[in-house]
């Protein structure tokens, strides 16, 4: 067993130095009758043997690296740099704690805060958060934020918000007192989605949740909803599932929002099947201390040198208990790491080259397909991502297409099923999408249609 | 002075017993390195990748492109590698010693884990990928079910929940929708005063009030009090087990029984899964959902703060509850429940996708390796180093609760009463001594709490040198050597820093001097 130090001759030792004769003396509270259960599961492996079963069961899998992909909708592939992997990997990273020692957690600490400044450039807010499980769970909870500044609790969820989002939504607010009104799905119709939730604002709404671009792929502009939510003294809460677009687009602060979240996971972090990811929470300053989750903040030590802790934590439930903020200890920090050295690299100049990539490959994609007979295309404005009508079951073609080694994209009704958007398709082009990859995925969506 | 051919000196100056406040021209002190912020580092013209330039085009934003700057600066890939390497070596972490955090299983984390989650097979697919291109996915989850199950004696799991609290987020809420789903409007969660602070959290999120059970002096729930706060309002009990204390909650059955009793839910805490492992499953003592950390017990990295994975085992009362989406199993291919279906019963979606993949396949990796008779050991090691601990250091530190402990050893500071040092003193000196503290001041059960959890990640070896440094500690305390305590740490990157002034005038981000 090659992770237990211990020899027999150590716990024989050990055990006399305690005064016992046998190891189950130590388990003497546990009901007799319940001790040493059989259990049964196999025995120990080596580790050949092991990596032997994973890779066997990774074999099973068809990696989105090794196929034309357009698969997107909330999680996307991107380019991650090898140094990224390589430094979160550094030990003193990777198997730290919660920084609550901070005298010897300054490494954690220094890039929890350059990832809170990076998040808050990059949204164009004041502040962020240390990071939150991911970009649903954000939303969630900067709805029931929203309710704790705005004293109100009906919250209108846009039609262009991820389904899985809403749904995320609604599930982690049915126990509270927020009321979640959705609005309704029209993605081929942004405008009319835009225009019914500015409608739906009235002296009870506590927030509006917008996404940016819509699920759909629709670049929105928010000013106005903006302004109708503030009239009524309620959040404009803007969320964000693909961050590489805002190396490209106008920042939802300068389109005033008040909340920002989102999911980070497309800067330094893989797919890895939907998690672990990394979710992004900034907002103003006023509302600081309604904020959930850790932050950093920035101080001197007894010599005056400038170092950083976590901060503000009377809002957390290690101090707080049943009236903190938000329940959230575990947040995560290795996926912030991830995307601060990804971020650190690009620096600006290289976040804006590669936005302005995955737009061009989105526009040969929307380019190509287009030239397709039968297939309609929803989008006037997109970043790296577009919704097709097609001339047929969705979900279907694209099973024929992954048959034939090519990943097309996500069914809308895998998103929202039963209700009439069996024949919409999510394509998604990042950098990593080839000239090659958009033939092969036009020439088989040629083929699976006609 | 012994000198090498070439006038070189090969062996020190005798520069006799005095030593030299140095004060270096780079701020650096040797290989302890000072690190500016990246804002203070690159600049926004400056990038460490190489992009494919291209030519103006129109953009299809619909007008709303990005004209005013980011202000992100960048710096080349050598820079970047340097200045993460140098943040790294300010950190504390397992893999440089003992880091015995009661309650948090800081145990070694094996790099096979972190090469099976990078297989392109496992760290490169999509969550919405078809169905068919993700069996071994599928597999990957019903087998980390299987063992999670077996090891609890539990039918039924949900893996989706991303941490430890949003597991107990999902446990209660699956009690709360059992409830309702019988009618049954319960108003109130009883929580032992040791509780971790997320319980409480969690039970209020789901909209319970919450009202404390008193300890007895053995460190275990008064059954008594707990019998008498149990009525037709409690919705459910939160028990730590083994629980905050390290101790074993001996009356467990009872205790669920006299849940059970008044139509309540046993909710159990399992942060401290770690000590009984093949000793003892929750499913035979009454419990009806406890929640994992796989960033605890099976060893998936702490990250410095995340990510985690909470998986819930739920009883056959709550089962029909769970949350979406699960794996379900066809002929011969496995699917994912998505989207309720009618007459499903299921709490809803707690996450995006389907939880922390990541964190499934570091943890399965682990167990395989260990398998079951491995586990069992890993608990039963767990155990002895802590009682190992707890043995070596009861004449000296004021052990809290007597008799045996589980996986973590609770000290309190009625040893350091009158000696001027604080628990908190104590901790800062023990980074002196290199290792990390324990947990201090938690539980709140006792004074001054010191809560130690070694794991079974160390040797005796290793175990011996900490025994010395605590006694060594212990010992300078009480004999009034109060100096090393009362500016400790001296040896850290940092001296004590001051968190009041963090709190009163936050800066929580970087500003251009001209913008601050």
């Amino acid at each position: 067993m090659r992770y237990l130090p211990l020899t027999d001759g150590d716990r024989l030792l050990m055990q006399n130095k305690i005064g016992i004769n046998h190891i189950d003396e130590l388990f003497m509270d546990v009901p007799k009758a319940d001790l040493n259960p059989t259990i049964d599961l196999p025995g120990h492996k080596s580790e050949m043997e092991v990596e032997r079963h994973l890779s066997r069961l990774a074999a099973k899998n068809v990696a989105a690296g090794s196929v034309p992909f357009f698969v997107g909708a909330g999680a996307y592939k991107h380019h991650v740099p090898a140094s990224v992997d390589h430094l979160i990997q550094r030990g003193e990273f990777l198997t730290a704690y919660t920084p609550y020692q901070p005298e010897i957690a300054q490494g954690t600490l220094q890039y929890v805060f350059e990832f809170q400044t990076q998040v808050a450039q990059l949204t164009g807010m004041d502040v962020a958060n240390a990071s939150m499980y991911d970009g649903s769970t954000a939303t969630a909870e900067a709805v029931i934020m929203a309710r704790r500044v705005t004293r109100k609790k009906r919250a209108l969820l846009a039609g262009g918000l991820h389904p899985h989002y809403r749904a995320v939504v609604e599930t982690t607010t049915q126990f509270t007192d927020d009321e979640i009104v959705l609005g309704g799905m029209l993605p081929a119709d942004p405008a009319a989605e835009l225009q019914a939730l500015i409608d739906g604002i009235d002296d009870a709404t506590s927030c509006v949740v917008v996404q940016n671009p819509t699920v759909a792929g629709h670049v929105l502009d928010l000013r106005p909803l903006a302004e109708a939510a503030h009239a009524k003294k309620a959040l404009l809460v803007v969320v964000v599932t693909e961050i590489m677009s805002l190396g490209l687009m106008m920042s939802p602060g300068e389109m005033g929002a008040d909340i920002v979240v989102g999911e980070g996971q497309s800067i330094g972090n893989g797919l890895n099947f939907g998690g672990p990811y990394v979710g992004i929470f900034a907002t103003n300053q006023k509302f600081v201390r309604q904020m959930p989750g850790r932050l950093c903040g920035e101080t001197v030590d007894a010599d005056g040198q400038r170092g950083f802790v976590l901060t503000l934590s009377t809002r957390e439930q290690h101090i707080r208990r049943e009236k903190a903020t938000s329940n959230i200890c575990t947040n995560s920090s290795l996926c912030s790491l991830a995307f601060t050295i990804h971020m650190t690299l690009l620096g600006e100049k290289g976040l804006r080259a590669v936005a302005k990539l995955n737009h061009r490959k989105a526009q040969q994609m929307k380019a190509a397909l287009e030239a397709i007979g039968g297939i309609e295309v929803l989008n006037d404005t997109f970043f790296n991502e577009i919704t097709v009508r097609l001339p047929g079951n969705a979900a279907e073609i694209v099973e024929t297409l992954a048959n034939l080694g090519i990943l097309a994209g996500v069914p809308f009704s895998r998103l929202a099923p039963k209700q009439g958007f069996d024949d919409l398709l999510i394509l998604a082009a990042t950098e990593t999408v080839t000239d090659a990859d958009i033939a092969a995925l036009s020439a088989a969506m040629r083929e699976a249609i006609e | 002075m012994s000198m090498n051919n070439q006038g070189r000196p090969s062996a020190p100056a005798n520069i006799g017993a005095q030593t030299v406040e140095l004060e270096s021209f780079s701020g650096h002190k040797g290989l302890r390195l000072a690190e500016p912020l990246i804002f203070e580092l690159g600049t926004i013209e400056t990038t460490g990748v190489d992009v494919e330039a291209l030519g103006d085009f129109d953009f299809a934003l619909g007008g709303m492109e990005r004209t005013a700057e980011i202000g992100c600066p960048g710096l080349s890939e050598p820079d970047t590698v340097r200045h993460y390497t140098r943040l790294s070596r300010l950190n504390y972490g397992i893999d440089m010693g003992i880091f015995p955090l009661g309650s948090c299983t800081m145990k070694h984390n094996p790099r096979l884990n972190e090469k099976t989650a990078r297989l392109p097979g496992i760290g490169d697919i999509h969550p919405l990928q078809p169905i068919s291109t993700v069996q071994g996915a599928l597999e990957l989850m019903q087998e980390l079910s299987h063992w999670l199950m077996t090891l609890t004696g539990m039918p039924a799991v949900a893996l989706s929940p991303k941490a430890g609290a949003h597991g107990e987020l999902c446990g209660v809420m699956a009690i709360r929708s059992a409830l309702e789903a019988r009618g049954d409007a319960r108003k109130v969660i009883l929580c032992p005063e040791s509780a971790h602070g997320t319980n409480p959290a969690t039970a209020t999120f789901c909209g319970y009030k919450v009202k404390a059970i008193a300890g007895k002096k053995n460190g275990r729930i008064d059954l008594d009090a707990l019998k008498a706060a149990l009525d037709d309002s409690v919705a459910a009990v939160m028990v730590t087990n083994p629980n905050t204390c390290g101790l074993f909650e001996d009356e467990v059955k009872e205790i669920a029984d006299a849940v059970h009793a008044a139509g309540a839910f046993f909710y159990c805490d399992g942060a401290n899964f770690n000590a009984i492992m093949g000793k003892v499953r929750p499913g035979d003592l009454g419990v009806d959902a406890m929640h994992f950390n796989l960033h605890k017990t099976f060893s998936t990295p702490h990250g410095g703060g995340g990510p985690g994975s909470g998986p819930v085992v739920f009883s056959d009362a709550l089962k029909a509850h769970v949350p979406l989406p699960y794996v379900t199993v066809n002929a011969d291919t496995l699917d994912l429940h998505e989207w309720p279906a009618e007459k499903d019963a299921t709490l809803g979606r707690l996450t995006a996708f389907h939880g922390q993949m990541g964190m499934y396949v570091r943890a399965l990796t682990y167990m395989l390796s260990h398998g079951g008779d491995g586990l069992k050991q890993v608990s039963e090691d767990a155990v002895l180093n802590a009682n190992y601990i707890r043995a070596s250091l009861e004449d000296i530190m004021s052990v809290s609760f007597e008799g045996p402990c589980m996986h973590e050893a609770l000290f309190d500071d009625r040893f350091l009463k009158d000696t001027g040092v604080t628990t908190l003193d104590f901790a800062k000196a023990m980074i002196d001594e290199g290792y990390h503290p324990m947990t201090m001041y938690f539980p709140l059960v006792v004074h001054g709490a010191m809560l130690v959890e070694p794991t079974e990640s160390e040797s005796k070896f290793n175990l011996d040198q900490f025994i010395g440094s605590m006694r060594g500690l212990a010992n300078a305390a009480i004999m009034g050597q109060t100096g090393r305590f009362e500016g400790a740490p001296y040896h850290a990157p940092r001296k004590r820093l001051d968190e009041t002034q963090a709190a009163r005038n936050p800066v929580l981000r970087y500003r251009k001097p001209a913008e601050a």
